[in-house]
C-alpha cells in the first residue's frame, strides 16, 4: 500500500500563548488574600497554572486556562487542597455563560484555542469535537471499532495526504499533506496580516488558502504556490497575472452563508487599501452580483474553465458551488466542464457578512449533501475523476472526518482558522472598524492587532492537533491512510437512528440552552 | 413603465434604551486604580463611555446594554476584574417562541429599516419543528431568473386577495354573461391587525392603520373598535364582523373594500346581503386553525368568499389540539386539500399567528399560502418587549399607548420595510419573480424530513427519533 511519510514534510509546533493577557479556560483559579506567597502551589502544579518566578515575592496571577479543573481533585498535586492557607479555589468559569453558541459552544471554541497555543489535544475535560446544534455532525458519531482492527503504528506512518488532481489530464498532481485547505477570505473582509499568516500557514503545512473575492495582495508572492486565486461573481482584483500566479484557480458561483446572493462588503470596511485592490471607490459598500452574469448555462461554465486553463496551463480548476437541491447534477455539470475539484458550501458556512435571514434559511446542510454527491458522482462512474471538497459549517477534526466518511474527499476550513487566533464569533465582523479582535477589520489599528507570525503559528499548531485526532481515529480502525475513509459512511452512526440502548454507549452532545 | 413598489424607509430611533444581551460585572475592589492601561478606556464600541454618560445624567441604571461582548476588557484587563454576563432582563423577554433574539431583530428593523446583516456562520439549532424544519432552495448557475441582488426591482411581491373564476363561459354571442369580480392587489403578500393584547391606546391602532396606508395593504380591525378616528383610512380598514352583529355597521361596510366574516354555521348565506349593502364587495372568512380547518375551508370555497383567514396560536401552532401540529404542516394540508378538490386558484389564504419574522413569510408562501397577517411583531416595533404586564393590567415599562403615532407610523413601515427587502433576497437566490409564483412551490423548498429520508437513510437505516 502507498504511504507517505509526513515525518519530514510536517511542521513542528511552537508554543504560542494567547494575545490577551487573561485567556479564557473552562475553569476559573482564584487566589485570595490569605495567601502567604509560600510557592507551593507553584511547585506542585504541572501544568503550569501557578507560577512564582526566581526573585518574585509573590506567585503570578493563576494561569486558569491550564487548569484541568475538578477532575484534579484527586491528585496529591491539587493546589486547592495543599494549601496551607486554603487560599486557592477552583470553580467553572462564569464567564462561559456568555460564550459561544449552539454551533460553536464554548468548550469548543477552548478546546481550539488550547490546540493553537500548544498544538496538543487539550488534557481539560472539553468537548470540543461536538457542539449543541442537535443535528447534523453533532448527531453523528463514529461507530465503536473493533479491537481487533487497531493498527499500531506511528502517526509519522499515517497519510492524510490529499490529491487534487484525479482527471489524468496530463496537468500537475498537486498533492496537499493534509485532507483539508483554507476557504477563502478578501482582503478587505479581514486583515491582512491574517490572511497572509494564514498563507504562510499554508505553506509550512503544505497545504493552501484562498485568496477569497478581494484580489492578490503582492504579500502572497513569496507563497503562490499555496494560494488558490479566487475568481468570484464581483471579478474584484482578478487580473491575468493573479491567474497566472496561481496552482488551483477557483470559481466561486456561491457561498454557503449566503447561497444565491452575491459576496458583501459593507462601506466602512473598504479603506484606500482595500479600495486600491479591489480598484473601486473608497467607502462604497460592494455587493457582488449573483451568479456570474457571463453564465447562463453549463456551457456557458465549461468557457469559463477553459478560459483560465488557457491563461495558466498549469492551473487545477475548482468550482465552488453552494449546496441546492440540485446539487449532485451540478456536480456532473462542473465535471464535465472540465473541473479539477467541485467544492460544495453548505448553507451554515461562514462568512464576513451575511444577512441573517440567508445564513439560516437558504440551500442544504453540507451534511445532507455530500453523501447524495458522492452517492451520484458514484452511480455515473466518475467519482474518481473528481475531486470532491466540503465545507460550511465543518468546525474542527472530527467533523472533518465525518464528511470524509460521508463522502467528501477533504475539507475546506474557514471560521476554525480565525478562532485559533482568537476569535470568539460574536458576529460583528461585517461593518464600522470591523472585528475588535483584529481578526475580520481593515482599520488601521485594529487590523494589526495580529502579526504574520502569530497566525502562521497558532495555525499551524491548530492543524497538528487535528492531524494527532486523524491519527487517532484511523489507527482505531485499521487504515493507514485518509484516502481509506472517503465514503466510508458505514463507519459512521447517527444517534436519532438508533435505539436507546444503542445510543447510549456513545457520547452526547452537550446540550447547553443557550441565549443566542 | 409602471411605477415600481417601494417602502420608504428612515431610521426612526427608540424611545427607551433597548434591552441589550450583554452586560459586564466588574470586582473594583481588585482594580490596581493606578495601572494607566485602563482597557474602559479602549472599549472598541465606546460601552464604558456611554454608559458614564447615562450615569451622570440619571437616565438608566449602570448597564452596558451596548456591549458587543468582544471580550476584550475582559481579556485585556491587568487585574481581570471584568466578568461578562448575559444581561438577565434580556432572558425575561418573550418566551419559548417568541425569544430575545427575535425581540431584538426587530426593534433593529424597526429602527433602521435595513435587513440585519452579521458576520460569522449562523450560531442556532441545526433546525427545530415547523418553519424551522425547512429551508428555501437556491438557483446555482443554470437557471433563466437569476438576478439576486441586482435584479430585486424586477421581481414582484404583490398579491390578489379577489376570487377568481375557474373559467370563463361565454354565451352564443361570445359575450361574458356575467360579470366577473374585480382583480384587488396588494403590493405584498403581508396584511395588518392589531394583536389580541396590549393595544393600550388609541394611538397604536392609528400608527398601525397609518402604516398599513403607506404600505398600500390592509388592516383588520373589529368592528366595535372602528371609529371615526379612522376617517381617511377606509380603504384600508377591514372590519371584522359576525353574523349576528354585521347588520349593525352597514355604513362601515359600505366605505370598505374588504370585510372579514368570523366563521359560523351557514355564513356564506351572508355573503349575498354583504354584497347587496357594497356591490363588488371583498369578503373574508375567518376561522380558527384547527383540525377541521382543511374540510372547512373546501366547504367554503365556491361560496363567494374571496379570502379565507387563519387563526393560528401565537406561537404558530394548531389551536384546540392536545397535540398541536405547527404552521408549516397546516398550511400544507390545507393547500393541498383545496389543490385535489382542484378548487385552489379560486381563493386565497391567508394565515396569522406565530408569523415573527420575515422567513415565515417567504416560508408560509412555499407553504401553500397567499400572504401573512402579522400582528405582534408591530407591538414589538412600537418597543413592546412582551413582558406580560399588561396582561396581568400592570403598567407598560416602555409607555406603550403613549407613543407619538407618526413615529409609531415610521417604526411599523420599517419594519415591514425590512421584511420586504428578505422576501426579495429569498426570492432572488430562488431564482422566482414573482411571489404569486412561490405560493405552493415546494420545490423551492427542502424539508427535513426528505432530507433525512433522502440523504441520511440510506446511510443509517430507520429513523427511530421523529424529526423535529
Amino acid at each position: 500500500m502507498n504511504t507517505i511519510k509526513t515525518k519530514n514534510i510536517l511542521p513542528e509546533s511552537v508554543n504560542t500563548p494567547s494575545r490577551f493577557r487573561n485567556p479564557i479556560g473552562k475553569y476559573l483559579v482564584k487566589r485570595n488574600s490569605r495567601c502567604a506567597a509560600c510557592g507551593l502551589c507553584a511547585e506542585l502544579c504541572p501544568y503550569g497554572v501557578h507560577i512564582k518566578p526566581e526573585g518574585y515575592s509573590r506567585p503570578l496571577p493563576p494561569r486558569s486556562h491550564l487548569c484541568i479543573g475538578t477532575a484534579c481533585a484527586g491528585n496529591d498535586f491539587y493546589c486547592v487542597k495543599r494549601c496551607p492557607n486554603q487560599a486557592l479555589s477552583v470553580n467553572l468559569n462564569p464567564t462561559l455563560q456568555a460564550l459561544g453558541d449552539y454551533r460553536w459552544t464554548p468548550e469548543m471554541l477552548i478546546g481550539h484555542w488550547h490546540m493553537a497555543e500548544t498544538g496538543e489535544l487539550p488534557r481539560v475535560d472539553l468537548e470540543y469535537s461536538l457542539g449543541s446544534s442537535g443535528g447534523g455532525f453533532d448527531k453523528m458519531r463514529f461507530r465503536i471499532p473493533d479491537a481487533a482492527d487497531y493498527l499500531d503504528i506511528n502517526d509519522e506512518d499515517i497519510d492524510t495526504s490529499l490529491n487534487l488532481n484525479r482527471r489524468g489530464d496530463g496537468r500537475p498532481q498537486k498533492v496537499l499533506s493534509l485532507p483539508c485547505y483554507g476557504g477563502g477570505m478578501s482582503f478587505g473582509s479581514t486583515a491582512l496580516p491574517v490572511i497572509v499568516g494564514r498563507a504562510r500557514a499554508a505553506t509550512r503545512l503544505n497545504t493552501m488558502t484562498c485568496t477569497g473575492e478581494g484580489g492578490y495582495p503582492p504579500e502572497f508572492l513569496p507563497y503562490a504556490e499555496h494560494v488558490v486565486t479566487q475568481v468570484a461573481t464581483g471579478l474584484f482584483g482578478v487580473r491575468e497575472e493573479t491567474i497566472q500566479n496561481a496552482p488551483v484557480v477557483e470559481f466561486k458561483y456561491a457561498q454557503g452563508a449566503k447561497p444565491g446572493l452575491g459576496g458583501h462588503l459593507l462601506g466602512d470596511k473598504v479603506t484606500p487599501e482595500v479600495a486600491a485592490i479591489r480598484e473601486t471607490v473608497v467607502g462604497s459598500s460592494l455587493f457582488s452580483p449573483f451568479p456570474f452574469h457571463s453564465v447562463y448555462s453549463v456551457e456557458d461554465h465549461k468557457k469559463h474553465v477553459d478560459w483560465i486553463k488557457e491563461i495558466n496551463p498549469r492551473a487545477l480548476v475548482s468550482i465552488k458551488v453552494s449546496t441546492p437541491s440540485d446539487a449532485d447534477m451540478v456536480a456532473v455539470g462542473s465535471y464535465y466542464a472540465g473541473a479539477h475539484i467541485i467544492h460544495f458550501d453548505g448553507s451554515y458556512g461562514g462568512t464576513g457578512a451575511a444577512p441573517d435571514i440567508a445564513k439560516k434559511n437558504i440551500a442544504m446542510p453540507i451534511e445532507y449533501a455530500i453523501p447524495r454527491i458522492h452517492r451520484f458522482l458514484k452511480e455515473e462512474g466518475i467519482r474518481d475523476q473528481v475531486c470532491l471538497m466540503a465545507s460550511g459549517g465543518i468546525r474542527n477534526a472530527m467533523d472533518a472526518a465525518k464528511a470524509i466518511a460521508l463522502g467528501a474527499d477533504g475539507v475546506v476550513i474557514g471560521t476554525a482558522d480565525l478562532v485559533a487566533l482568537d476569535c470568539i464569533r460574536c458576529g460583528k465582523c461585517e461593518s464600522g472598524r470591523g472585528c475588535a479582535r483584529g481578526i475580520a477589520s481593515t482599520d488601521p489599528e485594529l487590523g494589526y492587532m495580529i502579526n504574520e507570525e502569530y497566525a502562521e503559528q497558532r495555525i499551524v499548531n491548530m492543524y497538528l492537533a487535528w492531524r494527532k485526532q486523524w491519527c487517532q481515529l484511523l489507527r482505531q480502525y485499521g487504515l493507514r491512510s485518509m484516502k481509506e475513509l472517503v465514503g466510508r459512511s458505514d463507519l459512521l452512526v447517527n444517534m436519532d437512528y438508533l435505539d436507546e440502548a444503542e445510543r447510549s454507549k456513545y457520547p452526547e452532545a452537550p446540550k447547553n440552552k443557550l441565549v443566542i | 413603465m409602471p411605477k415600481k413598489y417601494h417602502i420608504e424607509t428612515k431610521a426612526a430611533p427608540p424611545r427607551f434604551l433597548a434591552v441589550g444581551k450583554f452586560s459586564t460585572v466588574e470586582f473594583r475592589e481588585d482594580c490596581a486604580g493606578s495601572c494607566r492601561q485602563c482597557v474602559k478606556k479602549k472599549c472598541v464600541y465606546n460601552v464604558y463611555k456611554d454608559s458614564y454618560q447615562h450615569v451622570i445624567t440619571m437616565d438608566e441604571p449602570e448597564f452596558l446594554y451596548i456591549c458587543q461582548s468582544c471580550f476584550r476588557c475582559v481579556q485585556e484587563c491587568t487585574k481581570g476584574i471584568f466578568s461578562p454576563v448575559i444581561n438577565p432582563e434580556y432572558t425575561l423577554m418573550g418566551d419559548e417562541y417568541w425569544q430575545p433574539e427575535i425581540i431584538n431583530q426587530t426593534w433593529f428593523q424597526a429602527h433602521t429599516g435595513r435587513i440585519p446583516v452579521s458576520g460569522a456562520g449562523y450560531r442556532g439549532l441545526f433546525s427545530g419543528a415547523g418553519f424551522d424544519a425547512m429551508w428555501t432552495d437556491m438557483s446555482e448557475i443554470v437557471r433563466p431568473t437569476r438576478d439576486g441582488i441586482h435584479g430585486r426591482e424586477y421581481i414582484s411581491t404583490s398579491i390578489e386577495l379577489s376570487r377568481k373564476p375557474m373559467r370563463l363561459i361565454f354565451d352564443k354571442e361570445g359575450n361574458l354573461p356575467v360579470s366577473l369580480p374585480e382583480i384587488v392587489e396588494i403590493p405584498l403578500p403581508v396584511i395588518l391587525q392589531p394583536p389580541a393584547f396590549g393595544v393600550l391606546s388609541q394611538k397604536e391602532l392609528l400608527a398601525m392603520a397609518g402604516a398599513a396606508q403607506k404600505l398600500h395593504t390592509l388592516m383588520l380591525i373589529d368592528a366595535k373598535d372602528y371609529s371615526s378616528s379612522f376617517t381617511g383610512f377606509d380603504g384600508t380598514m377591514v372590519p371584522r364582523l359576525d353574523a349576528a352583529n354585521y347588520k349593525e355597521y352597514v355604513d362601515i361596510i359600505c366605505k370598505s373594500r374588504m370585510v372579514e366574516m368570523v366563521d359560523s354555521s351557514g355564513i356564506e348565506r351572508e355573503f349575498a346581503t354583504l354584497r347587496g349593502f357594497k356591490p363588488g364587495l371583498l369578503i373574508s372568512v375567518g376561522l380558527p386553525l384547527d383540525a377541521s380547518a382543511a374540510s372547512r375551508a373546501l366547504e367554503l370555497t365556491g361560496t363567494g368568499v374571496d379570502v379565507l383567514h387563519f387563526y393560528a396560536e401565537d406561537n404558530g401552532r394548531e389551536t384546540g389540539s392536545s397535540n398541536p401540529r405547527t404552521l408549516r404542516d397546516m398550511i400544507r394540508e390545507i393547500h393541498r386539500k383545496l389543490v385535489d378538490g382542484k378548487v385552489r386558484p379560486t381563493v386565497n389564504l391567508l394565515f396569522s399567528g406565530g408569523i415573527a419574522m420575515a422567513e415565515h413569510m417567504a416560508k408560509a408562501v412555499i407553504c401553500g399560502a397567499d400572504g401573512v397577517v402579522v400582528d405582534i411583531p408591530m407591538l414589538i416595533a412600537l418597543e413592546c418587549r412582551l413582558c406580560g404586564r399588561c396582561k396581568r393590567g400592570e403598567s407598560c415599562p416602555v409607555d406603550i399607548g403613549d407613543i407619538y403615532v407618526a413615529w409609531g407610523v415610521q417604526r411599523i413601515v420599517n419594519l415591514i420595510g425590512a421584511w420586504h427587502n428578505q422576501l426579495l433576497e429569498v426570492m432572488g437566490a430562488c431564482g422566482i419573480r414573482e411571489v404569486r409564483r412561490l405560493r405552493g412551490e415546494v420545490g423551492r423548498a427542502l424539508f427535513l424530513e426528505d432530507l433525512e429520508r433522502e440523504s441520511f437513510a440510506p446511510i443509517f437505516g430507520q429513523r427511530k427519533v421523529p424529526c423535529g
